[in-house]
């Protein structure tokens, strides 16, 4: 790899300010993610970091500071931002599938629409991409007739068929039966083994631990701890980051 | 009832005016209606502005003051033609509101995930909407679409009286004032035909209904 890909972040964020209204749901947040690194945001509800997540794709505007994906700042409306959103592939909490479409609809949909794929094609590496997320039999089935965990591993599907530079992964498993958070977090495990940039709000310690390169604790808005995943759950600095863990891991 | 038998040809082509009427207007005010709703959800403000200001004028004003508009202030203008297309004009336009509220109900009604999603993987605004957005939309805005349709339907019966001529309303109207018939016969004979345009409507809604129905 050359010195130019490695050096640019694949995400960065400088001093990037968010309100709800008088709510400072994000302050003066300045964050790298190099390509290929798998960023895990932990903190307690009402931190900011579904926010932080949302707001890499603008799907959250922000009020102040930059945002760039691949060297490239957000563009602020229309078919520019549009273009950028196709390279920034996005899972969200309850998994929002196109209710009206099959799975394998759902897959190809975009690239048919926003890249110009002909439909065969599309279809050929929609079943390959469902094939990867163990649920190419559920190809020609509605949304709501799927479990919750193979909803999410659709999802994540039709997120890759956009072949994005970046995956980010909002509270994916948060919305799931115990017994179907496995199945999620495996997938996402081998994308990330995979060399994939994922920045990944959650809550499964677990996947924090064994497939994160760097934990990002926030809380009030605020990048409060930002190490390895060992440094943080073996010896967090702050005492936010320890009543945190604290609350979590005692159970 | 014979006066209905004796003239039936004449009901006959009223009926099959008023169907022309409708089914012209009922098309026109479907797409015009459905694009001044997309108008009123866009992200663009001055988009909003004039789809807000669309449904406030059309949907405020009286029918008979937009068909007088329509076939008198418009030849005015400079805009000439038939009074049949003028009569159809105002009936869409005015129709158009009613259908826009109905359609953005819909929009409305879906989940803001769908659109959300719909944009993440990069389609642009038009294309969320009609590939996602107002596919899911339509089960919901069915029933009162329905609802928008048979009332346009009726009022289709306006345009005939202030001048289209030809259609059910006209039908009964030359019979009861030109021939003097007794009103109670020819005027039934009127709601057999908007009953015959209305209720197969509203079963034909009921099958559209439970065919565009999406499992969530």
């Amino acid at each position: 790899m050359s010195e130019e890909t490695t050096d640019r972040p694949m995400i960065r964020m400088a001093a990037v300010d968010k309100f709800f209204g008088q709510l400072h749901v994000l302050k003066k947040i300045s964050l790298d993610v190099p390509k290929g690194q798998v960023v895990v945001v932990l903190g307690p509800s009402g931190s900011g970091k579904s926010t932080l997540c949302r707001a890499v794709n603008r799907l959250e505007p922000i009020d102040s500071g930059v945002i760039e994906v691949d060297g490239r700042p957000l563009p602020s409306e229309g078919r520019d931002l549009a273009r950028l959103r196709a390279e920034v592939g996005m899972v969200f909490q309850s998994f929002n599938l196109f209710a009206h479409k099959t799975i394998l609809e759902n897959v190809t949909l975009a690239p048919v629409k926003v890249r110009g794929q002909a439909v065969p094609d599309a279809r050929k590496t929609g079943l390959e991409l469902l094939e990867r997320v163990g649920i190419a039999d559920q190809a020609d089935k509605y949304p709501a007739q799927l479990s919750g965990g193979q909803q999410q591993r659709a999802a994540i599907a039709r997120a890759l068929a956009m072949r994005p530079k970046v995956m980010l992964f909002d509270e994916p498993t948060s919305a799931l039966d115990p017994e179907m958070v496995q199945e999620v977090l495996d997938v996402m495990t081998a994308l990330a083994a995979d060399g994939m940039t994922m920045l990944v709000v959650t809550h499964e310690m677990g996947f924090a631990r064994k497939a994160a390169h760097r934990v990002i604790f926030m809380s009030d808005g605020e990048v409060v701890e930002d190490g390895t995943p060992a440094e943080f759950f073996t010896a967090p600095k702050s005492a936010r980051a320890k009543d945190f863990l604290g609350k979590i891991l005692t159970h | 009832m014979n006066v209905i038998l004796d003239n039936f040809s004449l009901y006959r082509d009223g009926f099959l005016q008023t169907l022309k009427i409708c089914a012209l207007a009922a098309v026109g005010a479907l797409v015009l209606g459905t694009v001044v709703a997309g108008f009123r959800v866009s992200p663009v403000p001055p988009l909003r502005w004039v789809g807000t200001a669309w449904v406030t004028v059309f949907r405020n004003c009286p029918l008979t003051v937009v068909l007088f508009f329509c076939a008198f202030g418009l030849p005015e203008i400079g805009v000439n033609g038939a009074y049949f297309w003028f009569g159809v004009t105002g009936l869409v336009l005015y129709t158009s509101a009613f259908v826009c509220e109905a359609v953005r109900a819909g929009v409305n009604s879906v989940p803001a995930g769908q659109a959300e999603a719909a944009r993440a993987v990069g389609l642009t605004f038009g294309q969320s909407l009609t590939s996602v957005v107002l596919p899911q939309a339509l089960r919901t805005v069915v029933p009162p679409l329905g609802s928008v349709i048979i009332a346009m339907i009726k009022n289709s019966a306006i345009v005939g009286a202030f001048g289209v001529g030809g259609d059910l309303f006209a039908v009964g109207d030359t019979l009861t004032s030109a021939r003097g018939e007794a009103a109670l016969p020819v005027l039934t004979g009127v709601v057999l035909g908007y009953l015959a345009i209305t209720i197969p409507g509203g079963l034909l809604l009921g099958l559209l209904e439970r065919k565009v129905a999406i499992a969530r």
